[in-house]
């Protein structure tokens, strides 16, 4: 065999190699995708319900909350990132990081400083190799969120907020996420957590309305001390949730467009390495000619 | 839904435990047990860990393990939210 064709059948078998290998993480993350919409779907009734909850006090009654009422000076700002542990995602993790970049800016041209809380191997590797501070990491586990590393994130961010800002507290909490659209598409998007703003599903009452007379057990000031922790528990685990469903739809993509690539470069060397092997033949049937009509010739002197 | 039946929803954090039409629901809140008809004000109140009684229409009783939550009622629609939440 020729040195040219055993390269390409080097190759071939190299792009074979990873074609398996693709293909393999490629099946095991469409199976997966179904499972991380299943978990979506489950929490959407904590969440709906939580959310509804949050929004009934905060349009039926006119308590002041530290974690509802704006701050009249925000100085500092904390963004939280949801990233994946692993690659070969295509650009599930830069995109969301990229969003928190933008975002990044957006709060520094308002004169905030902005503190990170990273979740996922991929945003404290890039925060490393920018050599950028960050105050607190979650990795493992990202393609399976559970409900305690919610609740650790969102411990940590209430603390957080809790503290005052000169000692090194926040005053505004914001998360950045993949949300999980469809199969194909995944936007990356950025939700202010804390304080509060638009509480979703609930119109505001028109003022001549009346409202429903609202019991609070024990008093408004408790429920909402108790809901507000849950309420930032549960978005957090699903912005979690989210990301892990578009997670395994951007490798599932990214691998299935390795796959393609590897079946392309296959076809591609095979088709030259078959012209290699054509060229070599006909040049040791040219060669066997060329050395036969030689010995004949030299026959025909003697 | 009729006026005179509650629609329950007892939800957990992973997933949704149990809905359905019912007579009456006893829960306990950190005051103490607190049992709910259908056409009670709209209320909220934090959720003791404790029982759930629901009684059906048909009579039957359901009963659920709650902690960590809370309850919720408007407009004969009972929401009880619990980190942890099973039936027994």
């Amino acid at each position: 065999m020729g040195a040219q064709l055993r390269v390409y059948r080097q190759k071939i078998k190299s792009a074979q190699t990873t074609k398996k290998i693709t293909r393999a993480m490629e099946l095991i993350s469409a199976s997966r995708i179904y499972k991380a919409q299943q978990r979506v779907a489950a929490a959407t009734p904590y969440d709906r319900a939580v959310t509804r909850a949050v929004s009934a006090v905060a349009t039926y009654s006119n308590v002041k909350h530290p974690l509802t009422t704006e701050p009249e000076r925000i100085d500092r700002a904390a963004v939280v990132i949801f990233t994946s542990d692993r690659g070969l995602a295509g650009a599930f993790s830069s995109s969301v990081l990229k969003e928190a970049d933008a975002l990044t800016s957006l709060l520094r041209s308002q004169g905030k400083e902005v503190v990170y809380f990273l979740v996922g191997r991929k945003a404290v590797s890039n925060f490393g190799f920018r050599r950028r501070k960050f105050e607190q990491q979650w990795i493992g586990g990202t393609d399976l969120p559970q409900v305690d590393t919610a609740k650790a994130i969102a411990d940590a961010v209430l603390a957080s907020f809790n503290t005052e800002a000169s000692e090194g507290g926040v005053d505004e909490i914001h998360l950045v996420f993949n949300r999980f659209v469809s199969m194909i598409a995944q936007v990356p998007e950025v939700i202010r957590l804390l304080p509060l703003e638009v509480v979703p599903g609930m119109q505001t009452p028109a003022d001549d309305e009346v409202f429903p007379l609202y019991e609070f057990e024990p008093d408004v000031t408790k429920v909402l001390d108790a809901l507000l922790p849950v309420y930032i528990e549960s978005r957090i685990f699903n912005a979690m949730l989210q990301s892990a469903a578009s997670e395994h739809a951007a490798r599932q993509k990214a691998m299935k467009s390795a796959t393609d690539n590897a079946d392309k470069l296959i076809k591609n060397y095979t088709r030259l390495s078959n012209s290699a092997r054509q060229a070599e033949i006909t040049q040791q049937i040219s060669e066997i000619v060329g050395g036969a009509d030689a010995l004949s010739t030299a026959g025909d002197e003697d | 839904m009729s006026a005179n039946t509650l629609r329950i929803e007892l939800v957990a954090e992973d997933a949704a435990v149990w809905s359905g039409e019912a007579k009456m629901v006893i829960a306990k809140t950190v005051e103490g047990e607190i049992g709910l008809l259908p056409g009670h004000e709209p209320m909220l109140a934090i959720l003791a860990s404790g029982e759930v009684r629901i009684t059906l229409p048909t009579g039957e009783i359901i009963k659920a393990n709650a902690e960590d939550g809370f309850l919720s009622v408007e407009h004969n629609v009972v929401t009880v939210v619990a980190r942890h939440a099973a039936l027994i």
